[in-house]
């Protein structure tokens, strides 16, 4: 069924789209994470602009993280201080990725900054999870004890100033980092229409040291937040939310997402983070060839200015 | 006699004097739909002009073999065309020309081949043919057509013919009698909404004789264009609904699939 998409300005089949959000929504549920990177990539490989894409994902983010911050929200898995710090940040990256976005539309460099951007993110992403996963299956094939890097002192992070007390997460750590790493996910999030949960659980593992319970949960707020923040944005500043794009691509995606967290459950955490530091490698290396090989045509037209009616 | 009878006298003697040169041709036409509305399945289509040359008694009488040339275009934007170039490995939009409220549809049909129906002189000083339309682009400080071969604007009517928006066809017209004539205008899938100027001009021995204009409208209709209309013009609002159909389509998920 071929369904006219207004903002893209292109017909697509509804099924395809559809098919996309579900099987998007599958790997998100297995892994736990927004899918945004595998979701802008797809769409633009389909033919839809990238502009169009990375604006057009950031609600269908919005959903779906909308639904897991409810079900982690129950499951009193969220530290709402936490959350709240790091959305300071976050709003702040949003609101400064759109005016980047919007500046490098009016060079005409938006795509390709877009491409180089997932080239560098996700290649060093998917490598260095690759690497690890790689690493936590030989060590638990020698039978030695799978050690994530365990933090037992404290780094630099934990001397600056402005401390705070995280009671639900049990934390105790300096604001400064939580706002900035806030604002690098906000800022990612709003120029390639990612989440940046992918990025987002890493960093608060590892750099804040939040504890496993309530990281995922947590994310996810920040993510709910910068996404819903990015659509309202992109809606004003550029006009390019396709909202029946992410009506399709929404629906999809949270049917996908709970196949996909049940098929996640039966696999185990090494294995999980192999595939998953694959996918985001190929998905990067993909953009790396479109950047290398010559296009098929060296010229582009695009409407600037429209004549008044 | 009043002051202002005369002068109305002067002024009816005037008017019928501009009104009547040496022109003794009239052109008559019409287009099958004024109105075309477009719904979101729209595929293209095919408008129909049809018309006939007027004689009267000032025609010379052995004129007989006239030439048509139609052009049809459509809303004017501003459009920008980009050529990447290979710097650093990769393929980067450098070089970029910006083409001035140039139409968003163009269309040229005649009756034969344009350098059949005048003088190379003729044909750019009427604008006939693709090549020979002023196409404004800003050239440096200056804003000014260039060269029909030019990478830039070759390019870009090669990209917009490409989308069937920029055509010529120069065995489009035909001529039923040998006054009495139609022509067909295509219009693609993607043609622009708004209004059409339609011109027609009539050559004989390689002159213009006479022309006439008409207009046709383009309307989009249906939920994909309202949408498309809301989005530019209530950007906020636009914003606001779409998240919080996100919110909603999230909220629906985590209870339809609740486990607890």
């Amino acid at each position: 069924m071929q369904l006219y998409l207004p903002i893209a300005d292109i017909p697509v089949n509804v099924f395809l789209i559809l098919a996309m959000g579900a099987a998007v929504g599958f790997v998100s549920g297995m892994f736990g994470i927004g899918g945004g990177f595998l979701m802008t990539p797809l769409l633009i490989f389909v033919g839809i602009a990238p502009a169009v894409a990375v604006a057009s994902v950031a609600s269908h983010i919005a959903a779906s993280s909308f639904s897991g911050a409810i079900s982690y929200w129950r499951r009193r898995a969220i530290d709402p201080l936490l959350a709240a710090v790091l959305l300071v940040g976050g709003t702040i990256g949003t609101a400064l990725g759109v005016w980047t976005f919007t500046f490098l539309r009016s060079l005409g460099q938006l795509d390709l900054m877009i491409a180089l951007s997932y080239v560098i993110l996700l290649t060093t992403v998917g490598g260095l999870m690759f690497w690890e996963g790689l690493r936590a299956m030989l060590r638990s094939r020698r039978g030695g004890p799978v050690t994530l890097r365990k933090p037992g002192s404290h780094g630099w992070i934990h001397g600056l100033p402005l401390k705070l007390r995280f009671k639900r997460s049990k934390i105790y750590l300096s604001v400064i980092p939580v706002v900035v790493v806030g604002l690098v996910i906000g800022f990612i999030g709003a120029v390639m229409g990612i989440g940046g949960g992918f990025i987002l659980v890493p960093l608060m593992i590892y750099v804040l040291r939040v504890p496993t319970s309530t990281v995922i949960g947590t994310s996810m707020v920040l993510t709910l937040v910068t996404m819903v923040f990015a659509t309202m944005l992109h809606a004003v500043t550029n006009h390019l939310v396709d909202a029946v794009l992410a009506l399709i691509l929404m629906i999809g995606g949270v049917t996908g997402a709970q196949f996909g967290a049940r098929a996640g459950q039966k696999i185990r955490g090494e294995h999980l983070r192999l595939l998953l530091g694959l996918l985001v490698l190929a998905v990067g290396i993909r953009f790396a060839v479109e950047l290398v090989i010559r296009p098929q045509d060296l010229f582009s037209i695009r409407e600037t200015g429209g004549a008044p009616p | 006699m009043t002051l202002r009878a005369a002068l109305a006298i002067i002024g009816l003697a005037a008017a019928s004097l501009m009104a009547a040169p040496a022109r003794a041709e009239r052109l008559i036409v019409s287009v099958s739909n004024h109105r075309v509305t477009v719904t979101p399945n729209y595929s293209g289509g095919e408008l129909v002009l049809f018309g006939s040359v007027e004689k009267d008694d000032k025609t010379p009488s052995n004129r007989g073999n006239y030439d048509l040339v139609v052009t049809v275009s459509g809303p004017r934007a501003d459009m920008v065309t980009r050529r990447k170039e290979r710097k650093f490995g990769i393929w980067i939009n450098t070089d970029s020309r910006q083409f001035l409220q140039v139409p968003g549809y163009l269309a040229l049909f005649s009756n034969r081949p344009f350098d059949q129906i005048a003088s190379p002189e003729v044909q750019r000083r009427q604008q006939l043919g693709l090549n020979n339309v002023l196409l404004m682009q800003r050239v440096g400080p200056d804003f000014a057509d260039v060269v029909p071969n030019d990478p830039f604007r070759s390019a870009f009517v090669r990209l917009r013919a490409e989308h069937g928006l920029y055509r010529e066809a120069t065995a489009a017209v035909t001529f039923l009698t040998p006054t009495l004539f139609r022509t067909g205008i295509p219009l693609p899938a993607e043609v622009p909404i708004g209004t059409y100027n339609v011109e027609i001009k009539l050559f004989s021995d390689g002159a213009l004789v006479t022309k006439t204009e008409t207009a046709f409208e383009i309307v989009k209709v249906g939920f994909e264009q309202f949408v498309a209309t809301t989005a530019r013009q209530n950007g906020l609002v636009y914003g606001l609904v779409t998240a919080f159909m996100a919110l909603m389509t999230g909220w629906m998920a985590s209870i339809v699939f609740r486990k607890d």
